[in-house]
């Protein structure tokens, strides 16, 4: 376990070399100057120059990658030019309400997508299975905002139900700030009515954020279950009397899950993708909508460190992918 | 009829993806002649404007006037282009990258497959949403920033199937009457590998149409006048609830044009590799 934990992280390493290169040639592929926009239109070759030479453009490229290396691993990222604040600083207050709405899409897509799936393959080629099957190509050919829209236009302006925007309504006083998670503040602080207000401001983007995850892991928890349903062991098991219920939700499904785990940790890099256009729709006060707000502004800072930050993310995130793989099925573990 | 496109025809929900994708690349050629207002792609009528869905206007009108279903018909053609631009310009980079990676041994083809862990390790918006504002936003700089974050995909593919068939006897056959490796790879070994290239394109172009529309959305995309779906539901925004036919019907054009081109992917990849079927 131990051995295989290193072995991947160890791999990892090149990759995460290979992000800082990639995002770094990404300010560099660009034809215009920096030190020119940098220093306005008005400005003489001369204090052009002196820009040049003060941000170090003026040094050899390696030497330029090294010192933006060395910056990047201490979490230096410069100063958003729109809010004048570090990137860091910025990324790190943000970050709690992105993770809140990503883990609650996730709880929403696995919790729903696992069952939804086993149900269409129990249902085989009978009508709640072909329903099932366009309804989740659906869910991934929408697009997100659009639902987004929707949504609002019909639960939050038509109906009431839920709020428009935000992730708490304003006259409702904000509990104390400890892990910056709204729903867990609250919860920690005992300020239950701020968690209900939290809670059904959280409905709508999340639910939003799911379609497209959900829609993914029906379509492969089904082909998993079909093709475990085939093999010998459930019809010994069958034959043998097994309770069917237990013999469905607790072997089948754990022989059948493992694509979806996969599935899961792509998910997660892709949710906080998708969640840059969800965010900014609902206001809710996280990453993506810092980045959207960097996108409008040609904020190039704030651009390549939420590219830099979802990459490490992401990488890290299939690290774990690997070890619950492991967990679930530790012949995977022996093999490597 | 050929048994292969016997069986696909016998797959339901490919035939339903086909037929949508049909209609809509009828839709994008001959969309100036089937829209009843052809002209509203850029003309602006203040006298009608924001009138919800009638028998004259189907889908209502927007701010400026303007008939939403002939611009929803309209959009089709630019969604179109973009998609099969940005998808062709991620096949041309990416396929002769993964025929020489795979084929070859070696420090290139090492770093090439690097490139492309690399490329995907970041969601394919966000690379694309950075590399768009590092080009500044325009509709072309949209379109290479696609394409740029897509060949990874392509050269996967290709890579994995070049690696399978140089082992194989027919390229043995060609070492020995003299071929060299241009001919080798592009006139044997490509066409061997065509169907999973088919198939990744197919989805790849329903997948850009969507991303295209979010880049539209944001406002890196297309500019107005232009009657992109994308960009009109961000326009429509300004003028919710009450014209709710504004947002609508583009977006259900983006749905039904995407599924169509999921559909037939996942029926095409169906009888390529029938090992990942579907409706087993």
């Amino acid at each position: 376990m131990t051995r295989f934990l290193l072995l991947r992280v160890g791999t990892a390493i090149p990759s995460l070399i290979g992000l800082l290169v990639l995002t770094f040639l990404l300010i560099h592929a660009v034809p215009s100057d920096p030190a020119v926009s940098l220093a306005g239109d008005a400005a003489t070759p001369a204090q052009i120059a002196a820009i040049r030479h003060q941000y170090g453009f003026d040094l050899p490229l390696w030497r330029q990658f090294l010192a933006y290396a060395w910056k990047a691993l201490h979490f230096d990222f410069g100063e958003s030019a729109f809010s004048h604040r570090a990137v860091s600083l910025d990324i790190a207050q943000r970050l709690p309400a992105t993770l809140e709405l990503v883990i609650a899409s996730l709880v929403l897509s696995v919790g729903i997508g696992i069952p939804l799936g086993v149900f269409s393959a129990l249902r085989h080629n009978q009508w709640p299975d072909f329903l099932l099957r366009i309804v989740s190509v659906a869910g991934v050919a929408v697009a997100a905002f659009w639902v987004a829209i929707m949504l609002q236009l019909y639960f939050s302006m038509r109906l009431g139900w839920f709020p428009l925007r935000g992730e708490l309504s304003p006259d409702m006083a904000p509990p104390l700030r400890i892990t910056g998670s709204v729903i867990l503040d609250s919860l920690l602080t005992g300020r239950f009515d701020a968690f209900g207000n939290a809670l059904s401001h959280l409905v709508l983007p999340a639910v939003t954020l799911s379609l497209g995850g959900m829609s993914g892991i029906v379509r492969f928890t089904r082909a998993g279950m079909l093709e475990t349903l085939q093999q010998d062991f459930v019809a010994y098991e069958r034959a043998m009397g097994y309770p069917s219920g237990r013999l469905i939700w607790r072997y089948v499904l754990r022989n059948s899950v493992t694509a979806t785990v996969t599935q899961i940790g792509l998910l997660f890099g892709g949710l906080i993708a998708g969640g840059v256009v969800v965010e900014s729709i609902y206001d809710w006060p996280g990453v993506g909508n810092y980045t959207v707000q960097a996108i409008l502004t040609g904020d190039r800072q704030v651009m390549l460190a939420v590219t830099l930050m979802i990459g490490v993310i992401y990488t890290i995130v299939n690290i774990l992918t690997d070890l619950v793989q492991g967990l679930i099925d530790p012949r995977l573990l022996r093999r490597a | 009829m050929n048994p292969v496109l016997r069986k696909l025809a016998r797959d339901v929900p490919a035939m339903i993806g086909l037929a949508i994708v049909l209609v809509v690349v009828l839709i994008a050629i001959l969309g100036p002649w089937l829209a009843p207002y052809p002209g509203d792609a850029t003309a602006s009528h203040l006298l009608r404007r924001l009138k919800p869905p009638t028998m004259a206007f189907p889908f209502g009108t927007d701010n400026l006037g303007r008939d939403i279903y002939s611009r929803v018909i309209l959009g089709a053609r630019g969604a179109l282009q973009v998609a099969m631009a940005v998808v062709g310009l991620a096949m041309a980079i990416g396929i002769p990258l993964g025929l020489l990676a795979g084929y070859r041994n070696g420090f290139f083809s090492e770093l090439i497959m690097r490139v492309c862990d690399v490329v995907l390790a970041i969601p394919q918006l966000i690379l694309a949403l950075a590399l768009a504002q590092m080009m500044g936003p325009s509709l072309q700089s949209a379109m290479l920033a696609l394409s740029l974050t897509y060949w990874p995909f392509f050269t996967r593919i290709v890579y994995a199937d070049a690696r399978r068939l140089r082992e194989s006897l027919f390229v043995d056959a060609l070492h020995g009457i003299g071929a060299g490796t241009g001919r080798i790879v592009f006139l044997h070994i490509l066409p061997n590998a065509i169907s999973p290239i088919i198939v990744r394109a197919t989805i790849g172009l329903g997948f850009t149409i969507l991303t295209a529309a979010v880049l539209g959305f944001l406002g890196m995309g297309a500019t107005p006048p232009a009657p992109d779906w994308g960009l009109t539901i961000a326009q429509s925004r300004l003028y919710l609830p009450d014209a709710w036919w504004y947002a609508l019907y583009p977006g259900l054009a983006i749905l039904l044009t995407v599924m169509g081109f999921n559909l037939l992917g996942d029926g095409l990849r169906d009888l390529v590799d029938p090992r990942l079927r579907r409706s087993r």
